[in-house]
């Protein structure tokens, strides 16, 4: 009936595990609780689970994001508690088993469930603002990606409380993944999980070209997009390029797992090596879809702060174009140390460090849009800062490690994880940081708190380099990674050492839970009632906190480069005098459904439920019909409504006769 | 109190900057015991050396700027619409290709001087010795004695060794960081191995890619020691009264980690051979033909110190 699930699959006996769960179980009791009891149900549903506005799409991402980096977080001071612990007889508190799922967990929920949901969460609260837009090019399959995204996280959360997660690693490498080394549900949960956020992932991937293709207010040529706009589109394009082989890659390892294929087991002419290759494929496109967002969000706030045209657009779109390209094509660096020919390993050291052209570029960028500017030194323009400095180092760490030869003593070794760390933490975190600082007037409608603010990023940045410095030292002295024990005493005060750094990081995020309750609370004091706090340059800040529904009442006409800065420079009065009805998307459901039936349907799957797999199968496909005949899907806005919201944010001009 | 403060924070000090100060040989790839590890320290010294020089200063210019163009610095030159100067911007795309250009010759030279499966050019024939990476230990057979160890090696300073690897269960990496060059271990597949060590000494051996849950315990020793010290090793080994043949075989495939060292004085000859074919692993005889991997062995050995 249950296929292999049993009430032994909850791991009550472990205490760790049962915290944890109870943990997690506490918060989503008393969330639950707080809704019923100031009866939000309906305004949730309606409002928001199944809102189709970009807006809220957007900040229901950030949200999930959020709440994966605290999950995420948790996972990585376990792992480092652990290996500051055991060390020669002590075994630290985890074993074997428990610590390889907390690794597992770690990469995967902060890749696909913290990283991807905050950029994706960011595109979707400015891109459409840049560029003029009403909304995404198709707002429900957007609310569709949401949940599919959720639904994604979810599963990897579950198997905390119900069987276990993968114990091979963020990227399951077979055969250790394969039936034979992982007969448990682990794996697939891994696979399942992934396989439905990849879907939402590519569908967002879809909707963001469309977006930034044909949405564009008139004037808004390529060559005039802001630059986060124009490193979102790049993104996207390799989301739609490198997804669909995720899914294939993992489809295929799905069917060694449940239909006894053999593409990548050790018997039966099965090739591992071949899995290597395809999900590394989709693998270091993945790190270029992280970063790129990120440096087109320093794009926008170097400008901003240093009160300044961005130095060389020119050059910017072009290197974030070439790195777009070159990002395909060095997949194999990834493991020079797998037998390849010498030939092949020097040309994909090559192309890797062909990226450090384009890269280099973007730094000169941002240093010479500072030089003779004003720099204002408020907190995005920290994130910024600590930025060019940290990815900085990070990016020399990588050029080393491109070099085939020095990764042959550095690979796998704990000098790649403090590069890695370097980059996404110094690149995508920061300015994942950055731009919720930068943008949170837009989003929300008022400034975050600025203190807590400044003390959160000092924590982060010196628990960064205190946490991670020790590590590349760690790699050198031929510390690999993935350790749960060790022996070597040289070792023991560097892990240790490490510990502090991520304790001082667990601080700064402490810091920044307290400035968004400190925050919320004081809204009033913080409200931005200009829409336009930092003196910005692109269209979103001519546009009131927080947009309206509708983003623009009337769609701009874009002359230049810094749309914005253009129409204040000429004087542009943003008050209207006369509105037209809005053509509206009608929130729907549809999409809050199929991700429920896309959550079930993967458990089924992942425990061999088979009858609840069939009819969830039939529940999605149901569900597609049935919106496909559901013709009540918009609405027109009428002009005195439009007139009505306008007029709250003081956008209206009184008609002179 | 001052001072006691002061010695307590000392104290608390002190051991971290002494390990790191006083064990050198604990770098281990930063202080190489044989030539392969040299040249890669060098690269890894020539690179990191090549890239501060754009690296540093693009740091301190950093810095520099954001200070001296401060918002409150209003004595600084302002020029709000400057954004665009050709010289500046061919200089700032000269620069990474001029240093990427010199660490793509080194990429493309030492890639080929390194690989792994490059025979290093020698006076002294090589010695050959079979590693089979098991769920959670590594064995060596020395194919030409008809002898095996668990968990350690032994090898003769100055003489090249040819490690030819495989693996009896999942993807592992050989990875002897003081000798250099690490490579995966993959069933049903060789990798081969060119090390040599120049100086006598225990080095640790490990897996530096993660096979499962005993991973960690995945630790072997090798000793590079003088040519007779090494005759004596083999004879130690030899006169092990065990014998490797099938049922022990199977008995060791047994997953175990942290394995004590093992000797075998007796192998079955053709033991590599048919972990390779696959005849031993849970796949059984019906297991894939291996492949050899011999890319880069197609090459004349060339001397690389």
């Amino acid at each position: 009936m249950f296929g292999k699930l049993t009430l032994s699959a909850i791991p009550y006996t472990n205490p760790i595990i049962m915290f944890g769960v109870g943990l997690l179980a506490l918060v989503i009791l008393s969330t639950l609780g707080a809704i019923t009891y100031f009866r939000k149900w309906k305004y949730l549903w309606t409002e928001w689970l199944t809102s189709v506005d970009h807006k809220k799409i957007g900040i229901m991402y950030l949200i999930l994001a959020g709440l994966m980096l605290l999950r995420g977080f948790a996972d990585a001071i376990m792992m480092r508690t652990q290996q500051a612990l055991s060390y020669g007889s002590n075994m630290g508190y985890l074993p074997p088993g428990h610590f390889d799922q907390i690794f597992t967990a770690h990469g995967t929920i902060m890749i696909f469930f913290m990283a991807m949901p905050f950029i994706i969460g960011l595109m979707n609260c400015i891109v459409p603002l840049q560029i003029g837009a009403r909304d995404v090019a198709f707002p429900l399959m957007n609310n569709l990606s949401l949940w599919l995204t959720a639904a994604g996280a979810m599963l990897v959360n579950v198997s905390l409380a119900i069987g276990n997660f993968s114990r091979t690693g963020w990227l399951a490498y077979p055969p250790l993944s394969e039936l034979h080394y992982s007969p448990g549900v682990g794996v697939d949960y891994y696979i399942w999980a992934l396989q439905v956020a990849g879907v939402g992932t590519t569908l967002s991937g879809v909707n963001f070209i469309t977006t930034i293709l044909k949405m564009r207010a008139p004037g808004m040529k390529m060559m005039r997009m802001p630059v986060f706009t124009w490193t979102s589109l790049i993104a996207n394009v390799l989301i739609v390029a490198a997804f669909p082989i995720l899914t294939v890659t993992l489809g295929l390892l799905a069917m060694d797992r449940y239909v006894g294929t053999h593409f990548f087991t050790n018997a039966l002419g099965g090739d591992p090596m071949m899995y290597v290759n395809l999900i590394w494929i989709w693998g270091h496109p993945e790190v270029y879809i992280l970063i790129l967002p990120l440096f087109g969000v320093y794009g926008e706030i170097v400008p901003t702060f240093s009160g300044k045209r961005l130095f060389g657009y020119t050059s910017m779109v072009y290197a974030t174009v070439a790195i777009g390209l070159l990002s395909l094509l060095v997949w194999l660096h990834h493991f020079f140390t797998m037998g390849n020919s010498p030939g092949v390993n020097a040309f994909f050291g090559i192309s890797t460090m062909f990226i450090a052209i384009p890269t280099g570029v973007k730094v000169f960028n941002w240093m010479l849009t500072m030089y003779r500017g004003r720099i204002r030194l408020e907190t995005p323009m920290l994130w910024t800062i600590a930025f060019l400095i940290t990815f900085t180092i990070g990016g020399m760490s990588g050029m080393l490690l491109a070099e085939p030869p020095a990764d042959f003593v550095l690979h796998n070794s704990l000098f790649l994880i403090a590069h890695f760390h370097n980059v996404i933490i110094g690149g995508v975190v920061f300015g994942v940081f950055a731009g919720l600082s930068y943008w949170a007037p837009k989003i929300l409608g008022f400034k975050l708190n600025d203190t807590l603010g400044r003390a959160a990023f000092w924590c982060w940045v010196v628990g960064f380099y205190v946490a991670f410095m020790p590590l590349y030292v760690l790699g050198f002295m031929g510390a690999t990674r993935r350790m749960d024990h060790y022996n070597v005493p040289a070792w023991h005060p560097l892990f240790v050492v490490a510990w502090v750094g991520a304790v001082i990081i667990f601080a700064g995020i402490i810091l920044q839970v307290a400035q968004v309750v400190v925050s919320i609370r004081q809204r009033e004091q913080n409200r931005d009632l200009t829409g336009d706090p930092w003196n910005g340059r692109t269209l979103e800040w001519a546009l009131p906190s927080p947009a309206p529904a509708y983003n623009f009442a009337r769609t701009p006409v874009v002359r230049d480069r810094d749309a914005f800065w253009e129409m204040k420079q000429r004087g542009v009065e943003l008050k209207s005098s006369t509105f037209v009805p809005i053509h509206m998307p009608r929130n729907k459901a549809t999409g809050f459904i199929i991700g429920g039936f896309s959550f079930l349907l993967a458990f089924g799957m992942i425990w061999h439920i088979w009858w609840l797999a069939a009819i969830c199968l039939a529940g999605v496909l149901g569900t597609l019909i049935r919106h496909a005949f559901d013709d009540d899907r918009d609405y027109y806005l009428g002009a005195d409504e439009v007139r009505r919201t306008e007029d709250l944010h003081g956008r209206v001009q009184a008609r002179s006769v | 109190m001052k001072r006691t403060s002061r010695s307590r924070l000392l104290r608390l000090i002190l051991p971290f900057s002494a390990t790191l100060l006083l064990s050198g040989c604990q770098w281990a790839v930063l202080n190489p015991a044989g030539p392969i590890g040299v040249a890669e320290k060098w690269i890894i010294d020539t690179a990191i050396g090549l890239m501060l020089l754009v690296v540093a200063p693009v740091i301190v210019l950093t810095l520099f700027i954001v200070w001296h163009y401060r918002a409150s610095n209003t004595k600084a030159r302002y020029e709000p619409d400057w954004c665009h100067s050709t010289k500046i911007e061919l200089t700032m795309w000269g620069i990474p290709i001029a240093i990427v250009c010199i660490l793509s010759v080194i990429a493309w030279r030492s890639s080929h001087q390194l690989s792994p499966f490059r025979p290093i050019l020698s006076n002294v024939k090589p010695v050959h010795i079979e590693a089979v990476a098991m769920d959670w230990k590594w064995l060596f057979i020395y194919p030409n004695h008809n002898i095996a160890s668990v968990n350690e090696v032994a090898m003769p300073v100055g003489v090249p060794v040819v490690f030819h690897i495989t693996s009896a269960t999942v993807m592992n990496s050989f990875f002897i960081p003081r000798l250099g060059s690490q490579i995966y271990a993959m069933a049903n597949m060789q990798t081969a191995d060119n090390l040599v060590a120049s100086a006598p000494g225990t080095y640790r051996g490990i897996s530096a890619n993660f096979s499962g849950g005993g991973f960690s315990g995945m630790v072997f020793n090798v000793k590079a020691m003088s040519e007779s010290d090494y005759k004596r090793w083999l004879a130690k080994a030899g006169s092990s009264t065990r014998t490797l043949n099938d049922t022990e075989y199977l008995a060791l495939d047994k997953p175990s980690s942290d394995v004590p060292v093992t000797y075998y004085g007796h192998v079955n000859p053709d033991l590599f051979a048919q972990i390779l074919n696959g005849r031993l692993a849970p796949g059984g005889p019906l297991a894939m033909k291996a492949t050899t991997i011999t890319s880069g062995g197609e090459m004349g050995p060339i001397g690389r110190d």
